[in-house]
């Protein structure tokens, strides 16, 4: 899916860019929920970095975005802009927006109560984790995008996960 | 339920409005909004580089912007840094602190464009003048194919662009009568202008002064009636040893 995206990219980039946010926005703004606890939040990154995307895109020529990997290099944008929105959360972005009709949290039922339980993870093991088992990336897209080495990704989501078990057994 | 399995189902469906907030932030789509004018409801449109055009707000209008513009149209707010400007750019009909996104037209048409947008409220400028002002006099056909071209009527005030033997002429914004609403509300006199065209007068001169003028240059609309004096051409005005106005460029 994500070849025939990226060949998609290459030969008409603003005819798919369309197509990879429907097909890529949904994981995006799911993992940012998780990673961020906050719908506003989550829905402006996810925003803000396909625009970020679409501007990098368009300076690269055909055959380098063939070549990309893209959902681990979008994440690493998505991360970064994280990163950056942590230090700075008074900012708005300054892009034409839709006039505000009231949009609803599309929150899930479990969502509040797995924020709570992600919470209790050291940030490294929270990304590991809600990359891996929410995104559903592989390890290696997920080294990628962190800047962390297999190894560690992996010990990562392995403590993640066990501390994620023993909060549930003290929730019962 | 296994974790791995509770923690792959936190995964719902798209936002709301998601796909069409990429759309404008990347320009792959305009924003429009609507506003009131002189001449009715317009619609102005918008992108991150600027206010990209301005139309009659029928029911047609987006069809017209995507024929001409070909990228897709979203009702949305204009962006926060200036998009409290437009009403009063509209009603100033000066583009003022507005950025304008002129990539429809040529880096000629821009420039007469922008050399429009510096004619006062209340005065008019002939086709030959733009031609002129951007060093190209020769050009006159083309000025006068870059005003019609404009993409952002009101705002960049194409309006006060008249044919160069003083007829009021055509407006792409609903013809010639509109034109005519238009200068009327601004205090340009249309009616007065098109009587100084029947009779060929297309400058004024001050005998105080001894400075022409184009006829609504407020130079010459300030000079006391009984000292003004009418021009049929620029060789007239300098033969008579008037020298041209400053400020008005007469041309």
């Amino acid at each position: 899916m994500m070849k025939e995206i990226g060949h998609a990219l290459a030969s008409d980039l603003d005819g798919a860019f369309p197509t990879v946010v429907e097909e890529m926005g949904t994981k995006i703004y799911w993992g940012l929920r998780r990673l961020s606890g906050n719908h506003q939040e989550a829905e402006d990154l996810t925003q803000e970095t396909f625009i970020r995307a679409y501007q990098a895109l368009s300076g690269y020529d055909r055959a380098r975005i063939r070549g990309m990997n893209l959902q681990p290099w979008m994440w690493t944008i998505a991360l970064n802009l994280g990163r950056n929105h942590l230090r700075d959360r008074s900012r708005r972005p300054t892009y034409v927006e839709l006039i505000e009709t009231g949009k609803p949290d599309p929150e899930l039922p479990d969502g509040q109560a797995w924020d709570r339980r992600l919470s209790h993870l050291n940030g490294h093991q929270k990304m590991a984790v809600v990359l891996r088992h929410v995104v559903g990336m592989g390890i290696g897209d997920i080294a990628e995008s962190t800047g962390r080495p297999e190894g560690t990704v992996k010990a990562d989501i392995h403590r993640g996960l066990a501390r994620l078990k023993q909060i549930i057994e003290e929730e019962a | 339920m296994s974790i791995e399995t509770e923690l792959a189902d936190l995964v719902g469906g798209l936002p709301d409005g998601m796909t069409e907030d990429v759309a404008l932030g990347t320009g792959l789509a305009d924003g429009y909004d609507l506003y009131e004018s002189a001449i009715g409801h317009v619609a102005v449109t918008f992108n991150p580089k600027g206010v990209s055009s301005v139309d009659i707000a029928d029911k047609a209008f987006e069809d017209r912007f995507v024929d001409r513009f070909g990228r897709k149209l979203i009702r949305a707010e204009p962006p926060s840094a200036w998009g409290r400007h437009i009403p009063a750019a509209i009603e100033a009909g000066r583009p003022g602190k507005l950025p304008v996104d002129l990539r429809s037209v040529t880096t000629f048409q821009a420039d007469v464009l922008h050399r429009t947008a510096t004619i006062p409220k209340g005065e008019v400028r002939p086709y030959a003048w733009l031609a002129h002002e951007v060093d190209r006099p020769g050009a006159v056909r083309a000025a006068g194919s870059a005003v019609a071209r404009n993409p952002i009527p009101l705002i960049i005030p194409c309006h006060r662009v008249v044919r160069t033997d003083g007829h009021i002429g055509n407006y792409s914004l609903g013809g010639p009568g509109i034109k005519h609403d238009l200068l009327e509300h601004e205090g340009a006199h249309p009616d007065w202008l098109e009587g100084l065209a029947s009779k060929h007068i297309r400058l004024q001169g001050n005998t105080s002064t001894k400075i022409y003028c184009h006829p609504t240059c407020h130079a010459i609309r300030r000079s006391k009636p009984e000292n003004v004096v009418d021009f049929r051409s620029l060789d007239e005005a300098k033969n008579s040893g008037f020298r041209p106005c400053e400020l008005c460029r007469p041309c």
